[in-house]
């Protein structure tokens, strides 16, 4: 393990300096967006923008040995506006064909929060643009009184908050079939982590008094595909919430501002946003995303199965993951995902050598239910080709299982819930690429 | 001191705190369980958002349509996303990137070239009903009256060879009608009993 090496030498000559400046790894390991690194490089060097592209950072070229930096001087004062994140910084959401979706960039994560601006978008017919001062929760049905709150109503009751993800069930849908998915943004960027603020929804229930018979409670949306789901009463009693903040501020508007319903641990379709109406029923409504969608068809059988609304145990590692490239062998600390939704992560394994062999990964603390959990292990690149893959396990005792299990399972089945074992090849010259699971 | 005494002192010192305890793990209004927070809800305010349907007919609405009418209202109002055919259309400069084929595809379902339309999947007419009432068209949504959407329910049902062209769809044939998929679901069975490695 004597080659392992973290930083910059300070010793390094000129020479050796040059010779890195010009490497095949000057970009770094983290390509951005769709661009791999090699392309990148051609790009900007076969349409000259490599000076334009320099531009966007004003400072000269600097070394750690030609004095202060040219940026230790006076900086900027204080603003009291919003703050933005470093010039620098690029990493980007990924919209999708039709524009209905966008990715979260899992592969540039760390800890476990998802940065509001980078939560995965999911929506049927666009982001609605909703004044809170006038936007209404109307709660009717089976109740004894009906009643009607605004977001400063919902503000005045007692609050909760709690951090959780919010995964989409069609998430990884196109890893079910093939690694045609670059990225671990592309293949599974439908998954982030809030912390959620709101009030419960047995506080909200306990107002307007419950009606014996109710069983069914639908929540509906005041976007342009008016959104609706039917939820089983007694998750909205054990766990469910209307939040109206997201890591410390209003939702943002594509993740549901002002108000939206969360019921952790839950495929995110029924998580419903811009919450308008919750009404409380005896039978489930079977609205389009609950029959003719966010259904689960087992080609093996025909038949389809309905209400699947857990999230079951997943995990995936987002460095070193599809079209990175690393810069040689060595350490790397390999890291990544795992959440569940039905009950606390109790371990991640990782293998480097496409399952032969697994080692436990460390889990960061806190290891939170029903939110993403940030695991770690170090790993000595030796240079050659490696499958590298991880695999979670709940505290039911349930694991995260193979394509080969799910397919002989399921058939080519379900467009939702799939939660199969993602593998990353690691080729000899650092290149890494999504393969299919041997 | 006596056994008994001490436990008699202790219980009495447990006595003095319980009611400390149990009022502070009230998180109820103190004024009792309601708080006084928001306003009730009028009949003219639920009435106003109140539309859903249910398959047994709760919630549809008076009026009716017929294959007629609605081959119109579709060709209209809905051909350019969804097909003249009914086959969906797929174009990245349509909103969603096109809309999904209607009909079609009954028998695949336990293919691999499955394909999921109202014909062949959808479980509930009443299901139909209810999303165009809301949801469609998708670059007005809500703005048909309950009569177009029972012609369009009529029409696109009928396409699918599920209804009889010559039907007049209202409340009461909607309620009756009867999807091929309909018992092609079932309720969830997870979790597999997945294989444990340790």
């Amino acid at each position: 393990m004597n080659d392992i090496s973290i930083g910059e030498a300070v010793t390094e000559t000129e020479a050796e300096r040059a010779l890195e400046a010009d490497c095949d790894c000057k970009d770094g390991m983290f390509p951005q967006g769709r661009i791999g690194t090699s392309s990148r490089r051609a790009f900007l060097r076969g349409s000259g923008l490599l000076t334009a592209a320099a531009a966007i950072v004003p400072v000269a070229a600097f070394a750690a040995d030609e004095g202060e930096a040219p940026w230790s001087v006076p900086g900027r004062i204080a603003k009291s506006d919003y703050g933005t994140r470093a010039g620098f910084e690029k990493v980007a959401r990924l919209a999708s064909f039709g524009g209905t979706s966008s990715l979260t960039p899992l592969q540039a994560s760390t800890g476990i929060i998802t940065p509001s601006g980078l939560h995965f978008e999911r929506h049927h017919n666009g982001v609605p643009n909703i004044d809170p001062a006038q936007h209404r929760l109307i709660i009717h049905g089976m109740v004894d009184k009906p009643m009607k709150y605004s977001v400063e109503d919902l503000k005045r009751f007692p609050s909760t908050s709690r951090i959780l993800f919010v995964e989409c069930s069609g998430n990884s849908n196109a890893a079910s079939r093939s690694a045609s998915q670059k990225t671990a943004q592309e293949a599974h960027g439908l998954t982030s982590t809030s912390e959620w603020t709101g009030v419960k929804l047995s506080t909200l229930l306990a107002q307007v008094g419950i009606k014996d018979g109710a069983a069914w409670v639908l929540a509906e949306g005041s976007d342009g595909a008016m959104l609706s789901r039917s939820v089983p009463i007694d998750k909205m009693l054990d766990d469910a919430m209307v939040a109206y903040a997201q890591n410390g501020e209003a939702i943002r508007p594509e993740n549901g501002y002002p108000m939206r319903l969360i019921l952790p641990g839950w495929e995110g379709n029924i998580n419903v946003k811009w919450l308008r109406r919750l009404k409380i029923g005896d039978k489930p409504f079977m609205t389009r995303e609950e029959t003719s969608k966010y259904t689960d068809l087992i080609t093996l059988t025909g038949k389809a199965r309905q209400f699947s609304w857990v999230m079951e145990a997943k995990s995936l590692i987002t460095f070193p993951s599809g079209d990175m490239r690393l810069p040689g062998k060595g350490f790397y600390e390999i890291t990544g995902l795992a959440w569940s939704g039905r009950a606390p992560i109790e371990r991640v394994e990782v293998t480097t050598d496409g399952g032969k062999t697994w080692h436990l990964a460390s889990l960061q603390e806190p290891v939170l239910p029903k939110a993403h959990v940030r695991f770690r292990f170090p790993w000595h690149w030796d240079g050659t080709e490696s499958i590298i893959e991880s695999r979670a396990t709940d505290q039911t005792g349930y694991t995260q299982p193979t394509k080969a299990f799910l397919t002989a399972t399921e058939g080519v089945g379900p467009t939702y819930h799939y939660n199969g074992i993602q593998s990353w090849k690691v080729a000899a010259d650092g290149s890494v690429s999504n393969v299919l699971q041997a | 001191m006596s056994s008994r005494l001490k436990f008699a002192i202790l219980g009495a010192a447990v006595l003095s705190v319980l009611p400390l305890t149990v009022w502070a793990q009230q998180t109820g209004y103190p004024g009792g369980s309601e708080y006084p927070f928001g306003t009730p809800a009028s009949k003219a305010d639920i009435d106003a958002w109140d539309k859903d349907v249910r398959p047994d007919g709760m919630g549809l609405p008076a009026g009716k349509g017929s294959y007629k009418e609605g081959a119109q209202i579709y060709g209209e109002q809905c051909a350019s996303c969804h097909g003249a055919k009914l086959e969906g259309v797929r174009d990245q400069n349509l909103p969603q990137g096109g809309g999904p084929a209607l009909i079609g595809g009954r028998g695949t379902l336990n293919t691999t070239h499955f394909k999921q339309s109202v014909e062949s999947y959808w479980p509930y007419a009443s299901t139909l009903f209810d999303y165009i009432t809301r949801a469609m068209p998708y670059t007005a949504p809500g703005s048909l009256t309950p009569d177009e959407v029972y012609a369009l329910t009529e029409f696109i049902l009928a396409e699918g060879n599920i209804v009889p062209k010559s039907a007049v769809m209202d409340a009461k044939s909607l309620a009756k009608v009867q999807m091929p998929n309909k018992d092609g679901f079932y309720p969830d069975n997870r979790p597999y009993p997945v294989k444990r490695y340790d």
